[in-house]
């Protein structure tokens, strides 16, 4: 093994906080559903993937700026998460068994994409797409620049909201005994799909995101998982910056170990990370 | 000899039908079973896959042998995982089916860098198959049928002992299930076990049966998908509803197949869980059972078992007070909640045979002591000696096994068991240890005892409040105790029913049970216990003779607060 360079090291450890950030923005919805609502959504990956093709479409075929295309998709997203809770709270389906439906919903999501992108690799090519900044030695592309900046933004955003808002404060008092915050005049069922909408809105979000950095294939939408769930887990349910700072966190050492050993390797990181969380603080999720 | 004499095409397609009902039947042996989905089947089936792979493909090794091999390696990597998340406490079901997820890939990423496979795959091409039949399509059905009847067996087997029990008792209610007496970490570890070796064997066959192992191709998100679909589509409480939920998905699978329908398939299997999961989630066989279970329970005689009930209570000849022998001895018993003291330094002696009322006000620990004394929660310091044996430092089950049985204030039934099988869970795994069979009588026997026989075939969710403590105190007579706790058994009960109850717990220690009798209403506490314990904030304040126990003023006031004169 070979030592790496500084710059190397530098360069490796800045995209790790850029993969990280995306690992942190897929979660932020996730874990907030999953903390608040109690719904382990799987769909939300779909959903992603599903925001990355139509960005995809819009901007490659029909030549809109890919930002633009959030514009369209926030509101289409957020009223696909509304309909999935409507769904989900319809049948009083436990977290457990919620988990199971989504899976379901994403492997109809897969379908869906294959069905019209094919599961031939699609690349977003863009006015972004290239561009990068330079910071003394270090390459910083505008892309990834362009998802931290947005994961930093709704996490700070969110966690403001749900800290000094009424809604926010509602919010969690629903998720921590919903019966008595209902008991208190807060309507569970409104709280929810707003919410549920919010993430999927978020999932949108994510989407385009990912669009803008990352090379499209139906089957991508799994690979997504274990490593956003290790980072919700290690940042807490329920919050909206924890995932973001343990995606960081995951990301920087994925992409240390893949600088030192060989990319192959780095699935192992976050799963242990998890284990050792699991380990050390049991009492934490 | 089972042949069908099919074309070489049918073979292989039952073939793949016996292959998934291995997969669902096995994955069911633990997650159906106990509730912990696991999202990584496709990681034990794969270790099984490759374990075969690389024996026969690289080494030579005789196919055969590497199926025993396979076996082993998928279970000792089940149970190495089993070991390090089971033990966390606070690993429930949705952590387990994500880190199970994540496993799948961990070992994919294990395999591709290592010798193991690298990258390329590994060819078994120049394996032979083994001449169990004329054709090899048909070797390959033969192994693939004695697989499935032996894991459809290995199901059905473990529903009828108490392996079983414990696992549905752990899916219902984990922590009562271990004070019960189910070794709750041991039995989620064997299942596990089990599940994975069955898992790995059928990975095993596989990799001849395909003859090119990849990573991608073996480790991916299909089997444990298709898996827990197929379970939960034909019901996961019973040992054949995976079976029958394989047999149909894999028709649609097949059906569907064709390169220009592979992704219509894919659409409908996710199609076909999202309406399983919201309108079936019992799945198949649950519905038929549920519609069934329902109806009239069977009489005692249908069950073979006659029971006369005056003779269970035979009165027992005790010793004066004085000179009964000290069954349960707590000495220093403290608990504290974030700083709030619970339990403050408990001391006192439980009699053999004695009726013990512990009283106070609420929050002054009565219920924490039982919590405490049965395992529930565990002291931060002190002893509680039933016998020569330290409760204290026993995981629950061992302190139901040593004769320390408890009732719920609230009552905690396992819901999804019958009212016959909740009470004989308790004897299976209560002081004596029964085994199933012997176990559904006894529990019979005691449910005709408490007045509860006639709802024995009844579930949990369809009794009243007054039934569902007639069911509590059910279980803790059945695990046979020497000791029974009883939380607040009576509160909530109308005046009649007390009454009832009453003459119920006096018929209980006329048994020869000890009983501490945590209660609330004053009436009965002075009508039953000899002596009496007062806590008050996690302390002893008083304890002695019923009567002069609640003659003192200090008692008094702490029940009913200081007069301001």
């Amino acid at each position: 093994m070979t030592f790496p360079s500084g710059t190397l090291l530098a360069q490796s450890a800045l995209s790790g906080v850029f993969i990280g950030s995306m690992y942190g923005l897929l979660g932020m919805g996730l874990g907030l559903a999953w903390g608040l609502l109690h719904i382990i959504n799987l769909a939300h990956f779909g959903f992603a993937f599903l925001a990355a093709y139509l960005c995809y479409q819009l901007a490659s075929v029909g030549g809109v700026d890919p930002l633009l295309t959030l514009v369209m998709i926030v509101p289409l997203f957020f009223a696909l998460g509304v309909a999935v809770q409507w769904l989900l709270s319809r049948f009083a389906v436990s977290p457990l068994n919620s988990l199971l439906a989504t899976f379901g919903l994403t492997a109809i999501i897969e379908a869906a994409i294959q069905y019209f992108w094919t599961a031939d690799f699609r690349k977003l090519e863009s006015a972004y797409s290239g561009q990068r900044l330079r910071l003394g030695e270090l390459f910083l592309p505008v892309p990834e620049l362009l998802t931290l900046a947005v994961a930093l933004l709704l996490g700070i955003g969110i966690w403001a909201a749900m800290r000094y808002t009424n809604l926010g404060r509602a919010l969690r008092a629903l998720a921590e005994d919903a019966p008595m915050a209902a008991a208190f005049g807060v309507n569970r069922r409104a709280h929810a799909l707003l919410l549920a909408g919010a993430c999927g809105a978020l999932a949108g979000i994510a989407g385009v995101c990912l669009a803008l950095s990352f090379t499209l294939t139906p089957s991508q939408i799994y690979a997504w998982v274990g490593v956003v769930f290790a980072a919700v887990m290690l940042g807490g349910l329920g919050s909206p910056l924890g995932p973001l700072a343990a995606g960081m966190v995951v990301g920087v050492s994925e992409a240390v170990t893949m600088a030192f050993a060989s990319p192959s390797w780095a699935p192992i990181v976050s799963f242990s990370l998890l284990i050792a969380l699991l380990l050390l603080r049991p009492g934490r999720t | 000899m089972p042949f069908l004499h099919l074309p070489a095409f049918y073979e292989s397609f039952v073939y793949i039908v016996f292959h998934w009902i291995v997969l669902a039947t096995s994955w069911n042996i633990l997650s159906g079973y106990s509730g912990y989905f696991s999202f990584g089947h496709g990681a034990f089936f794969g270790a099984g896959v490759y374990t075969t792979a690389v024996l026969a493909g690289k080494y030579d090794v005789p196919f055969l042998w590497t199926l025993p091999a396979a076996a082993v390696v998928a279970a000792l990597l089940g149970l190495g995982l089993g070991a390090v998340v089971f033990r966390v406490r606070h690993v429930r079901g949705e952590l387990f089916a994500l880190l199970t997820l994540a496993a799948t890939f961990v070992l994919a990423t294990i395999v591709l860098n290592t010798p193991i496979d690298g990258g390329p795959g590994v060819y078994l091409s120049g394996v032979p198959v083994p001449k169990l039949a004329p054709t090899a399509s048909g070797a390959f059905y033969l192994m693939a049928l004695v697989l499935a009847i032996g894991t459809v067996g290995i199901a059905y087997a473990i529903t009828r002992a108490r392996l079983g029990f414990g696992l549905f008792a752990i899916h219902d209610d984990e922590d009562a299930a271990e004070v019960v007496g189910v070794p709750t970490y041991r039995y989620k570890l064997i299942a596990f076990g089990v599940s994975c070796a069955l898992a790995g064997v059928a990975g095993g066959i596989q990799a001849l049966f395909v003859s090119y192992v990849t990573a991608n191709g073996t480790f991916n998100i299909t089997v444990p998908l298709t898996v827990v679909l197929m379970s939960v589509l034909g019901g996961t409480r019973s040992w054949g509803g995976p079976a029958i939920g394989a047999t149909a998905i894999t028709i649609l699978l097949y059906a569907t197949t064709a390169a220009e329908q592979a992704v219509a398939g894919k659409a409908a299997v996710g199609a076909v869980l999202v309406a399983a999961i919201l309108l079936m989630p019992e799945g198949i066989l649950g519905r038929v059972f549920a519609r069934r279970g329902r109806g009239e329970p069977p009489g005692l005689e249908a069950a073979g078992v006659s029971v006369h009930a005056d003779t269970v209570v035979a009165t027992l000849e005790l010793p004066p007070q004085g000179q009964r022998r000290v069954l349960l001895e707590v000495r220093g018993v403290a608990k504290s909640f974030k700083g709030v003291r619970a339990l403050d330094g408990i001391d006192l002696d439980v009699r053999e045979g004695e009726i013990l009322g512990v009283i106070g006000p609420n929050g002054s620990g009565k219920s924490t002591l039982i919590n405490v004394v049965s395992g529930y929660l565990r002291a931060d310091a002190g002893s509680a000696r039933l016998g020569d044996v330290e409760l204290l430092a026993l995981p629950a089950h061992r302190i139901a096994r040593a004769g320390v049985a408890r009732t719920y204030q609230i009552p905690r039934p396992f819901a999804r068991l019958s009212i016959r099988d909740n009470v004989a869970l308790a004897a299976m795994f209560g002081g004596t240890a029964f085994d199933a069979r012997h176990a559904a009588e006894i529990a019979l026997h005691w449910l005709q005892f408490t007045g509860l026989a006639a709802r024995a075939a009844a579930y949990p969710g369809d009794l009243n409040l007054h039934q569902a403590k007639l069911l509590e105190l059910t279980r803790g007579l059945a695990a046979r105790p020497r000791l029974v706790m009883l939380d607040e058994v009576l509160s909530g009960l109308t005046p009649a029913e007390i009454d009832g109850a009453i003459d119920l717990i006096l018929r209980i220690r006329a048994q020869g049970t000890t009983i501490i009798l945590v209660e609330h209403v004053v009436r009965v506490v002075t009508a039953l216990a000899e002596r009496i314990v007062v806590l008050d904030q996690g302390r002893v304040l008083a304890e002695g003779r019923t009567d002069e126990v609640m003659a003192r003023p200090d008692v008094a006031a702490a029940y009913l607060g200081v007069p301001h004169a």
